[in-house]
């Protein structure tokens, strides 16, 4: 049975198309889940798309973090459930208390969009599982919040328990120890600013990001990746 | 005793030890003013709102649960809550 994968799409939320088709081009069925509903029952695997939920307004996922969805994906989370934010997805995550720091403005006030090199540091995650640590991948990313930031102590505890997935080749937002995207303690959300949708075709200038989500879609239903930790 | 109405101010800034790029263009703006002592700008944002509370304790209280759950992301901002006036509601 195909993998069923939920897009959660907020008010503001604009790539969830661009996810959607993505992952079924992989061989995943795949819904929008719209912010207001209170149950992700019957999915796989979750998404939280980019683009600018609510707006933005307050901070990037500070009004996200209390849309009825929200709730149920807390759940699904906890219960084991894969769930990948990527982008704004990543900045309601860390919002919504589920991955640790927090996205401030980019290093010199500059909106970035580029193709990155990011490598991956950890195959130990939902997103990475099977991707050889050391892999470049050549993703794009398109923001404004990617600096990530977080205390001296969460920041040893990151790196302790193999944590930091993702780091950036060359830092284009002032992110602390150049991390583009870091798991949970249970490694089943994955947060990162760069856009694997977005680098999922040749027509869009890369294909790299195909394997970060067919290991989401393997990773979906299967067994928790153990820490390499 | 019916409630009374305060008026609260809270203000919102980075912590002390996050950078604040917002703050340094402006401070590095500044010399095109004349003006050359101007330092330690900070950027921020103030929010205004009312609170129906039986006294002051308990509106500040109130207030600040809004300043440290939503208004300010504690892993880099910090807030302040003063109450700036009290009245009955109309």
């Amino acid at each position: 049975m195909a993998v069923r994968v939920g897009v959660v799409n907020f008010p503001g939320t604009n790539c969830e198309h661009d996810a959607i088709l993505a992952v079924e081009r992989l061989g995943a069925t795949a819904d929008l889940l719209w912010h207001g509903a209170t149950s992700v029952d019957g999915y796989d695997a979750l998404i939280l798309p980019g683009g600018f939920a609510h707006g933005d307004y307050l901070r990037p996922g500070a009004i996200a973090r209390f849309s009825p969805i929200m709730e149920a994906v807390g759940r699904f989370a906890a219960d084991g459930g894969p769930v990948v934010g990527i982008c704004n997805g990543f900045q309601v995550l860390t919002e919504a208390g589920l991955l640790p720091g927090a996205l401030q403005k980019n290093r010199g006030l500059r909106f970035v969009c580029a193709t990155v090199g990011l490598r991956v540091e950890s195959s130990a995650s939902v997103l990475t599982a099977g991707v050889a640590v050391g892999t470049v991948l050549q993703i794009p990313i398109n923001h404004f919040e990617g600096n990530y930031t977080c205390d001296d102590e969460t920041l040893a505890m990151l790196r302790a328990e193999d944590r930091v997935v993702v780091r950036y080749v060359d830092n284009p937002n002032g992110s602390v120890d150049d991390i583009a995207g870091l798991c949970n303690e249970q490694r089943n959300v994955i947060g990162l600013m760069p856009h694997p949708e977005r680098a999922s075709d040749p027509l869009l200038g890369s294909v790299d990001g195909v394997v970060l989500l067919q290991a989401l879609l393997g990773s979906a239903g299967a067994a928790l990746p153990a820490s390499v930790a | 005793m019916a409630p009374s109405e305060f008026s609260v101010l809270v203000e919102v800034r980075l912590r002390h030890g996050i950078a604040d790029p917002q703050g340094a263009t402006i401070e590095r703006a500044l010399p095109a003013l004349g003006l050359s002592g101007v330092t330690g700008v900070r950027a921020g944002k103030s929010f205004r709102f009312d609170i129906a509370a039986s006294d002051e304790a308990a509106a500040l209280a109130q207030a600040k649960v809004v300043a440290d759950r939503l208004l300010a992301n504690p892993v880099i901002e910090e807030s302040s809550v003063t109450i700036v006036g009290a009245g009955t509601p109309d």
